[in-house]
């Protein structure tokens, strides 16, 4: 099947003149810190590689400042839990 | 934690074979068409040469010593007498001949040109993924054919153009294979990788060929008629017309035949062997057999769905299964199925024979094949089968004692695994017990139609019968149907009661009441045979009999389905194992509804939920086999005023719609917003005769006798609903057609029977008439061409949602639910932290919830 993947963004679109994790349906992006890091690995017992990613461009964390190999924690609203925690580790694209 | 890895694929390459591989990987080579020889021993260098391996019973493979079937057979090999082109790599050849020089090899490319084109294919493949690296290449090529000197020697290019399938013509002379492989083989190495060839893995002059392989007789084997006729394989067949014309060609050549003789066997050689590969190149007639049949050679052999890829390695079959027709049988319980005897003297169960057992299993191996409860094969300890005949019987029940096995008919309570296509959820496929029936099809409880979602109008279902203990302890442990009864998709129950089970119970807890004797006589019918929970008293109602069937200790209370007091009225109330009050619909006995069944099944466990599920079923049936039911037009007939109002309310309809019509013509309508006058005419007037058909519906609904058949179905839920009573006793409603009212069409008019442009309801596909009243020829042609719409379009969204189904189930089936509360694939990614995030197992909720105030009444 052919998949078009899409063209490079200018640098204008690169960088928005606003945030989007202000919106109220982008759900709340933090960093971990080391120990943190550290404490998810050793709950779920997971290599980086097993981790759901983001890459470090996405338009919800890239104010965050973040680099390759940080974990990020995601708290979302949830439809079953009232509140979900997930953890995606920063990818280069 | 690190999982060690021991050996990981990292890639696999694919090759071509060289001439000089395809010689030493051959056992034989192969020079005379013959096959046989007058004694009919294969002659060495034919082509069923025993060195190409054993098809022979009792006969040992020259190459390897090893019998048949345990020889895989060995290639050999013929040398071309002129090299031909692989029809396969035609295109590949075209490429490469366009794209390089023809004096000196070298690619049309610029030497300092040439890493720049090699890093940038590399990049798009790195980027964007390799069927775009390939895409590119077909532009490179298409770019480097309209070169005409190459930049290496300065030498003039000319253009090659394909005469399809294999011949190649420059500026109209055509190119001989040998020219052709002598210009491949000046390509430089180095400048493969432009054209995606991988030069350590084939070489480009490799796509001529000049040795051809014979594929060993195991794939070929020849198979001898009753006459004692030898019959040879289409390959066979194929490669004898090769070796002929090769050796035809040799001669010739060697006896110095003028060109033109060579010429024409050469193309008759190339047409063999193209042929040999692929049988259907459009361009070419194919080969056929004398009787006209077109040969089946090995690209045949592989592709499309007869293909060895889909009919023998995706597709697998199996024994100890049947497949017929299915009709329903409330007799039998819930997890049985009605097997008809023809298959249970087909389909048969090994049983091993012990020093306790041998009579028993000497008794069917004596009634043999042919009477009911017998057996068809007795399979001694070595392993060999006997088939139980007239002649062998006598010599088998001497022969038999412990440690033998007697594969005997199938009886009732044997393990059965029961499967209707398609198989999307787990509860597709159930495990029931054989029930050996008479008659001709397969027999289910009509309560198990939900899950495999069948009916009786010709659907056909699978029968597989476990042949091993283990094989029939997981059945019955883990596939039977009550341990299926809750769904894990909304954790309610998936099977509960319907049609007739449904409108019974409801007529049984809301009207009836009956003698002693009568009320006995009911409970029996169901396989009560207690009665001392039956009320000592002369009248005993409807609702006391039904709690005959309930556990002794049982409670529940059901939700109100609103606030109405007549719904709390209905509402059920169970305590102590009576129902106390209320009235048993599909929403307490229904599948998929309720918290009754699924509060049994938990308090009660699996097995004893599908005995009382059996018997509510069994009850709903036969209290109507007493009361008697039926259903006709007269149920639904209304009372003049009721009449008079619906006439009312649908001429207060009409003529609104004809003021929205004089509006819209004097421009006067009130626009809704982001609509032009045109659509908001059609807005306004779909909802208004929209409205008025559910006006009609509630007038219907409030004036109907509660108490006769069709009524008593709606208000239990067991089939139709108000809209279907209102559509037969009041009015029909609009026709919605393509998202809108039936549109005017081409004349400016929908019938020919209305005037131009007319705007009106009934102009327009509103049925004023009920269906008892009796529909007006163009009400009805607005009808029919709904109704053809709707079909069409349920045939054509089927197909579509099943496939939209089937990725979504192939593309998380191997997601599995870790210890941890984690979701995983299968490499151990993490998709989810936690399980549907709120880590609740659905099957174990009431309907996706955990009622935690119940849990802790019933703990005080």
């Amino acid at each position: 099947m052919p998949k078009k993947t899409p063209k490079k963004r200018s640098e204008a679109e690169e960088k928005p003149n606003f945030v989007v994790s202000d919106h109220v349906l982008v759900p709340k992006h933090e960093v971990c810190t080391e120990a943190e890091k550290k404490e998810v690995f050793d709950q779920y017992k997971v290599q980086p590689h097993q981790l759901p990613r983001i890459t470090a461009s996405d338009p919800a964390i890239r104010h965050l400042g973040v680099k390759v190999g940080d974990v990020i924690r995601i708290t979302r609203k949830s439809d079953t839990a009232g509140e979900a925690v997930f953890y995606r580790i920063v990818s280069s694209e | 934690m690190e999982i060690p890895v021991y050996k990981q694929v990292d890639k696999i390459v694919f090759e071509i074979m060289s001439p000089k591989f395809i010689k030493e990987m051959s056992s034989a080579k192969i020079v005379t068409p013959e096959l046989y020889d007058k004694e009919g021993y294969p002659v060495d260098g034919g082509l069923m040469d025993v060195r190409l391996g054993v098809i022979d019973p009792g006969l040992r493979c020259k190459t390897c010593g090893q019998k048949l079937k345990e020889c895989p057979g060995h290639f050999g090999y013929i040398e071309l007498a002129r090299p031909v082109v692989h029809i396969r790599f035609v295109k590949l050849v075209l490429d490469l001949l366009r794209s390089t020089c023809r004096e000196c090899g070298g690619l049309l490319i610029p030497k300092n040109r040439l890493a720049q084109y090699v890093t940038e294919l590399d990049q798009i493949e790195l980027t964007q993924g390799q069927s775009e690296r390939r895409d590119r290449i077909a532009e490179i090529v298409a770019e480097l054919k309209t070169i005409n000197k190459c930049p290496h020697c300065a030498a003039k290019q000319k253009k090659i153009v394909l005469e399809k399938p294999t011949t190649f013509l420059e500026d109209d002379r055509r190119i001989s294979p040998i020219e052709i492989r002598t210009r491949l083989e000046r390509i430089g190495d180095d400048d493969l990788p432009v054209f995606g060839v991988n030069p350590r893995a084939m070489r480009p002059e490799w796509g001529i060929l000049t040795v051809l392989p014979i594929p060993p007789v195991t794939m070929r084997p020849s198979i001898t008629l009753e006459t004692g006729e030898r019959s040879e394989d289409d390959l066979t067949h194929k490669l004898g017309d090769i070796v002929r014309i090769n050796q035809r060609l040799f001669e010739n050549i060697n006896a110095g035949a003028p060109e033109i003789i060579i010429e024409d066997l050469w193309d008759l050689l190339q047409y063999h062997v193209t042929t040999f590969f692929d049988n259907e190149v459009s361009q070419l007639p194919p080969a056929r057999h004398r009787s006209g049949q077109p040969l089946k050679t090995i690209t045949a052999r592989i592709k499309s769905k007869e293909g060895r890829i889909r009919h023998n390695l995706a597709g697998k079959r199996t024994n100890f299964s049947a497949r017929t027709v299915i009709s329903p049988d409330p007799a039998i319980e819930i997890n049985e199925v009605g097997v008809p005897k023809v298959m249970a003297m087909k389909l048969t169960v090994p049983e091993r024979i012990t020093s306790w057992n041998a009579e028993y299993l000497k008794s069917f191996v004596k009634r043999g094949t042919a009477q009911y409860p017998g057996a068809n094969y007795v399979v001694r300890p070595d392993g060999k089968r006997k088939r139980i005949t007239d002649e062998t019987k006598e010599q088998l029940l001497e022969e038999l004692q412990p440690g033998y096995v007697v594969e005997r008919h199938l009886l009732d309570g044997d393990i059965a695994l029961f499967n209707r296509q398609p198989s999307l959820h787990r509860m597709s496929m159930m495990c029931h017990k054989v029930r050996v029936l008479p008659g001709l099809t397969l027999r289910l409880n009509p309560a198990v139609c939900e899950p495999y979602n069948a009916d009786f109008d010709g659907d056909e279902m699978n029968l597989h019968i476990p042949q091993t203990e283990e094989a029939r302890a997981e059945a019955e442990i883990l596939m039977q149907v009550q341990t299926q009864i809750v769904s894990p998709r909304y954790g309610l129950s998936v099977i509960g009661c319907n049609q007739d089970a449904i409108s019974g119970n409801y007529i049984l807890s809301k009207y009836l009441s009956f003698t002693r004797p009568e009320a006995i006589d009911l409970l029996m019918s169901v396989g009560i045979e207690d009665f001392k929970r039956v009320p000592n008293k002369k009248i005993v109602s409807g609702r006391e009999v039904f709690s005959v069937l309930l556990p002794e200790d049982f409670g529940f209370n059901a939700e109100p389905k609103s606030n109405k007091p007549a719904d709390i009225e209905n509402a059920v109330v169970i305590k102590d194992g009576l129902l106390v009050k209320g009235v048993l619909d599909k929403s307490q006995l229904g599948a998929g509804a309720g918290l009754l069944l699924r509060t049994l099944h938990k308090q009660y466990g699996a097995d004893d939920m599908g005995v009382i599920l059996g018997r509510i079923y069994k009850m709903g049936i036969n209290v109507l086999l007493k009361y008697g039911f039926t259903a006709g037009i007269s149920d639904i007939d209304l009372s003049p005023e009721a009449d008079d109002k619906i006439r009312t309310l649908l001429n207060e309809a009409e003529a609104d719609v004809h003021r929205m019509i004089g509006q819209y013509e004097q421009k006067s309508l009130e626009l809704l917003p982001g609509r032009t006058l045109d659509e908001t005419l059609e807005l306004r007037v779909l909802e208004r005769l929209n409205k008025v058909r559910n006006e009609t519906g509630r007038v219907v609904a409030e004036n109907a006798v509660a108490s006769t058949g069709t009524m008593m179905m709606v208000r239990s839920g067991a089939r139709g609903n108000l809209i279907n009573v209102a559509q037969m006793a009041a009015c029909v409603g609009q026709q919605a057609f393509r998202g809108g009212r039936i549109s005017n069409g081409y004349k400016g008019r929908t019938l020919s029977v209305f005037k131009k442009g007319d705007l009106g309801p009934e102009a327009r596909g509103f049925i004023r008439n009920s269906f008892k009243s009796g529909l007006k020829p163009h009400e009805m042609f607005f009808m029919a061409m709904t109704g053809r719409d709707s079909l069409m379009d349920t045939a054509l969204r089927t197909p579509k949602s099943g496939y939209l189904y089937r990725r979504l189930a192939n593309a998380m089936q191997d997601l599995k639910v870790e210890y941890d509360g984690t979701v995983r694939d299968a490499s151990g990614k993490i998709v989810q932290f936690n399980y549907g995030e709120d880590n609740l197992d659905v099957s174990r909720t009431e309907a996706g919830r955990i009622n935690v105030k119940k849990i802790i009444e019933n703990l005080g």
